[in-house]
């Protein structure tokens, strides 16, 4: 193709993309001057070119775009939606004959006259009848002369010359509005050249990198100082080369007000785009890649996120949706937040989802926290869209979204409030090319981790706190009250069988694990060194070996070895160990809702006081201690022990003080410990851990206890922890000092006795309570649009009973998505199955106070947290 | 396939580069060879195919090496023994051949060359392109894209 042409091409491309966002803001703002400017004179500049380069149909619908925008600058004519609506048709109907050119190497063939004539109308002041322009108002000066030019119809096409126009606007020829372009000093280059640049870079480090190694081992004074120079020189030269790759995001972002726009035309809906941090940099490449998924998340913001005005105006907001964008650099990363102010994720509706798509059982949906419910958004295939539209709702976005994100190293999390909206984290490494990464050395091996996706780095053994702990043969690792899976990249990796590399490993004094987070999971990798950091050069797995994947990459060191670089999402596939809702994680929250889960839970099973066994969720417990008798020291007649530079209260399930028959001196003691607190359970010895379905028959209301189970075939006691940590007094389930209001709760209970016990006690624990003795009353309450954060009721009604008006509740209405909690006699298994099916969050035995309490400020917790 | 060289068109000799494999003549074109190297450090690659020997370290590239007598299904060489490595370039990436031994580059006509023997064992046959008689023994025509076939992924 002609290089005119090409050149032309270019620069056209440039100037639309500046006029869509120039029409936007003068769409909001018609009066300014220097964005009036700005469009007339781009379309003028497209419209001369076209004309000296003789391509007839691109200028003939230039011409008449541009007429419309003489006329809107002179202020001849008022600028309205329809108008604005006009001229980008116009604009996308250059578009259209551009890539025709640009494909055929000619204007293709086409028929431009309705466009034409339209925008002559428009131009005319014919156009649109709903033309009242209700945010415009007209600068006086040009009032008397609109109305005497739209008066008298002029059939031929006027002049373009602006002069017969009294001077509306002063000296205002285009080249005198500086401003609105300020013209930087760039020049245009090719993409090769900058890659060649980039590769000759990357060999460059390495060889510096290398040099450096070499002149370290040999400590010869007269290289080090030129080294030195060089050294910084390539860092420099690495800078600016890395700056050329740089771009801002507002790129990626620039067509986004354009489709904001005509989607919430498309959907009948108001929508505004915020974009902040458009200046943020990143590389080229990556940019590339998060164009798309950028876009589509935006889209489903405004389709799904955002509801339509009435419904807003319905649930008190303003009528206009709010799309954010924010985006900003952290560490090595750029951080992109999508979020929007509309109705939040159907926290029900995608758990009903997911247990018919049969991703998760219907226990395993009940144990998990709503943020991990809404992470099965990312699943493929995953749409709860009730109607497919053609904007989106096909169901194939979010996890393409993810998996876009994650082969370029990034994360995305999603965090959402029922009725208050959605809001998207997107962090991905700055550059792809170069990387920081340590270096690891397992089973003699060496090998890079991406320094992005590392968390911490532990050492256990060799005298430090840490230690690997088993669950099931399962290696674990307690941080922090948290239990971390950990892998083993020697048994991963096939370097070591599982004996030999625990035997390898029991020789080492100390081994390490670096704690990486893949996605929103977190787990431990087993290595038996630690290197550095380096900065490495990423260079491509060759093609025999990528079906491996485990890595990402190989990539030389500075001292010419060669090794892999692995990849933590591989790591986490292969060993499942960190899928969504496995692992650890299921086993942590199986032993917090051990009860209401079928599933199997590690139970730590011991004596205390009686000969009957006792069992304690094992995930609850944080530690198990042997306490010098000689230090338990007393404070206001309890027994407490210096631990951990705090004093820890001692409790005894038997009530006997501390002390053990078997004379070692020692007191066993459960520790359970959240953040800075702890709490020491005395006991007489611990019996076993073992790991079972728990099945508890619920007991007399023996306080410190929710029943019993039997457990490795004997009855044993399921102690209730949560009532013993509160014996050592303090809140222990209250998340801080966070001032609430008073949470509005609905009770539903048809006997006055239970109603008059329950509703003051909760009232007493700080709830604002309203009792009804039917459920047909609280229909009522429902009708007249009075709202709860929650709702009590009991099963056993005359009339409608608990179940019917729990699947009223669910079915439509304003408290669709309250949790409810069922207050009833029955707590068996089928009586919870059927209370769930019909919509009952929780299930409470009939009257246990403190489990009501419990229970109504976890579900509350939870919809607060969602 | 054919690779750089047409044996079937050219009548006067091509160069071959020839080299031994567990015993074995074989011979690779001289002009799809860029490099001839002594012993390397190779660094193992896990969860690699066997014949994958690992990855070295050419002036700043990476390398795949490629072992042959395990990917003829070879005994493994002794272990003092050390291989040769013959750099080869396919699709854009650079990979290493491991022969026991190098021998000279010699030119071989079209003229002494013939199909494979019957009696040719079947791994061989995999990758030969043909077989050339010389000094009474005979040399098999490697077929470099057929020998980096490995396990059906290239």
């Amino acid at each position: 193709m002609d290089d005119l042409i090409a050149d032309f091409l270019t620069e056209t491309h440039e100037g639309l993309a500046a006029l869509d966002v120039a029409l936007l803001r003068l769409e909001k703002s018609p009066n300014d001057k220097q964005t009036l400017s700005e469009i007339f004179r781009l379309v003028h500049t497209i419209k001369g070119t076209c004309g000296f380069l003789g391509l007839s149909r691109l200028e003939a619908v230039a011409h008449a775009g541009e007429n419309i925008l003489g006329r809107y600058r002179d202020g001849v004519l008022f600028v309205t939606p329809e108008g604005v609506t006009l001229v980008l048709r116009a604009l996308d109907r250059i578009k259209l004959i551009i890539n025709g050119i640009e494909s055929q190497g000619a204007e293709p063939a086409g028929d431009d006259a309705p466009l034409i004539a339209d925008l002559n109308a428009m131009a005319e002041g014919h156009a649109a009848p709903s033309a009242a322009p209700a945010a415009v108002t007209p600068p006086p000066e040009a009032a008397p002369v609109a109305a005497s030019q739209i008066s008298e119809p002029v059939a031929v096409v006027p002049s373009l010359s602006p002069a017969p126009a009294p001077a509306v606007f002063g000296a205002d020829t285009p080249h005198d509005q500086p401003g609105s372009h300020a013209a930087p000093q760039s020049i245009r280059v090719s993409v090769d050249v900058l890659e060649d640049l980039m590769m000759l870079v990357s060999e460059l480090v390495l060889t510096r990198n290398q040099l450096l190694q070499l002149s370290r081992a040999r400590s010869d004074g007269a290289y080090t100082v030129p080294l030195q120079r060089l050294s910084h020189i390539t860092s420099d030269l690495q800078d600016g080369v890395m700056k050329t790759r740089m771009q801002p995001i507002g790129n990626a972002w620039n067509k986004l007000p354009r489709l904001v726009r005509d989607l919430a035309n498309e959907l009948g809906k108001k929508i505004e785009l915020e974009m902040r941090g458009a200046d943020t940099e990143l590389d080229r490449q990556v940019l590339e890649l998060i164009k798309d998924p950028l876009t589509h998340m935006v889209r489903n913001s405004a389709d799904h996120g955002l509801e339509s005005t009435e419904e807003r105006r319905r649930a008190g907001k303003s009528d206009t949706g709010r799309v954010m964008l924010n985006a900003y650099h952290e560490g090595g990363h750029i951080l992109i937040e999508i979020a929007d102010d509309g109705k939040g994720l159907n926290t029900a509706r995608i758990r009903e989802k997911a247990v018919t798509q049969s991703l998760a059982s219907e226990a395993e949906i009940a144990g998990m926290p709503d943020s991990e419910i809404h992470r099965f958004i990312f699943r493929a295939g995953f749409s709860t869209a009730a109607a497919v539209t053609a904007v989106s709702g096909r169901g194939v976005g979010m996890d393409v979204v993810k998996t876009n994100v994650e082969r370029i190293g990034g994360t995305i999390d999603v965090s959402s409030t029922l009725g208050r909206g959605t809001s998207f984290t997107i962090k991905i490494p700055l550059t792809l090319a170069i990387v920081s990464a340590l270096i690891v050395e397992v089973a003699g091996e060496r090998f890079a981790v991406p320094q992005i996706g590392v968390l911490e780095l532990v050492r256990v053994g060799g005298g430090s706190d840490a230690k690997v702990e088993h669950i099931k043969n399962a290696p674990v690792l307690r941080l922090r009250d948290r239990l971390l899976p950990l892998v083993s990249l020697a048994r991963v990796l096939g370097l070591a069988e599982e004996e030999e590399a625990e035997v390898a490993a029991e020789a080492l004094e100390q081994r390490f694990i670096v704690v990486t987070q893949v996605g929103a999971s977190v787990f431990g990798i087993i290595v038996d060194r630690l290197y550095d950091t380096e900065e490495i050069v990423v260079k491509p797995v060759p093609p025999i070996l990528r079906h491996i994947g485990m890595f990402s990459g190989n990539t030389i060191l500075g001292d010419g070895s060669v090794i892999m670089i692995l990849d933590p999402n591989g790591i986490a596939r292969a060993t499942a160990v960190a899928a969504e809702g496995n692992g650890a994680r299921n086993a942590e929250a199986a032993a917090a809702q051990g009860l209401r889960s079928a599933e199997r839970t590690a139970l730590l099973l011991f004596r205390a006081g009686e000969a009957t066994p006792k069992a304690v969720p094992l995930g609850l417990v944080a530690r198990l201690d042997d306490i010098p008798l000689d230090t338990i020291e007393y404070s206001g007649g309890q027994p407490v022990v210096q631990y951990r530079g705090q004093l820890m209260p001692l409790i005894s399930m038997s009530g006997a003080p501390p002390g053990d028959d078997a004379g070692r001196g020692r007191q066993t003691v459960l520790v359970f410990s959240e953040r800075e607190r702890s709490l020491g359970l005395m006991v007489d010895a611990i019996l076993d851990v073992v790991e079972e379905r728990l099945d508890v028959q619920a007991g007399q209301g023996r306080p410190g206890f929710l029943g019993s189970a039997v457990i490795s075939g004997k009855v044993t006691d399921v102690i209730d922890t949560g009532w013993w940590l509160r014996q050592a007094g303090g809140d222990w389930f209250q998340p801080g000092s966070a001032p609430r209001a008073a949470r509005r709760v609905l009770v539903v209970e048809d006997s006055n006795f239970f109603r008059e016990l329950v509703v003051p006690s909760l009232s007493a624990a700080g709830y604002e309570v309203v009792g009804v003795e039917q459920p047909s009353q609280a229909l009522k309450l429902r009708e007249q649009g009075v709202t709860f954060d929650a709702i009590i009721s009991d099963i056993e009604m005359p009339g409608m009973d608990g179940f019917a008006f729990a699947r009223e509740v669910r079915a439509e209405g304003i408290w669709r998505d309250l949790p409810m909690v069922a207050l009833t006699g029955r707590v068996d298994a089928a009586a919870v199955a059927q209370g769930r099916a019909a919509g009952f969050t929780d299930y409470v035995g009939k009257y246990d106070r403190d489990a009501l309490l419990t229970s109504l400020a976890e579900v509350l917790d939870a919809a607060l947290a969602a | 396939m054919k690779t750089q060289t047409t044996q079937a068109t050219v009548a006067e000799a091509d160069l071959v580069l020839t080299l031994t494999v567990a015993g074995q003549p074989c011979g690779v074109p001289v002009l799809v060879v860029r490099d001839v190297l002594g012993p390397q450090t190779i660094t193992r690659i896990p969860l690699a195919p066997p014949e994958v020997a690992g990855g070295l370290n050419l002036r700043g590239r990476i390398v795949t090496a490629v072992d042959l007598r395990r990917r003829l299904g070879l005994p493994a060489r002794p272990k003092e023994a050390q291989p040769m490595s013959i750099v080869v370039e396919m699709g854009g990436e650079l990979y290493s051949l491991l022969a026991d031994a190098v021998g000279e580059v010699v030119p071989l006509t079209a003229a002494d060359a013939v199909g494979n023997p019957p009696t040719l064992d079947p791994a061989w046959r995999e990758v030969s392109r043909g077989v050339h008689r010389r000094d009474n023994q005979l040399l098999i025509m490697l077929d470099i894209e057929r020998v980096l076939t490995i396990g059906g992924v290239r």
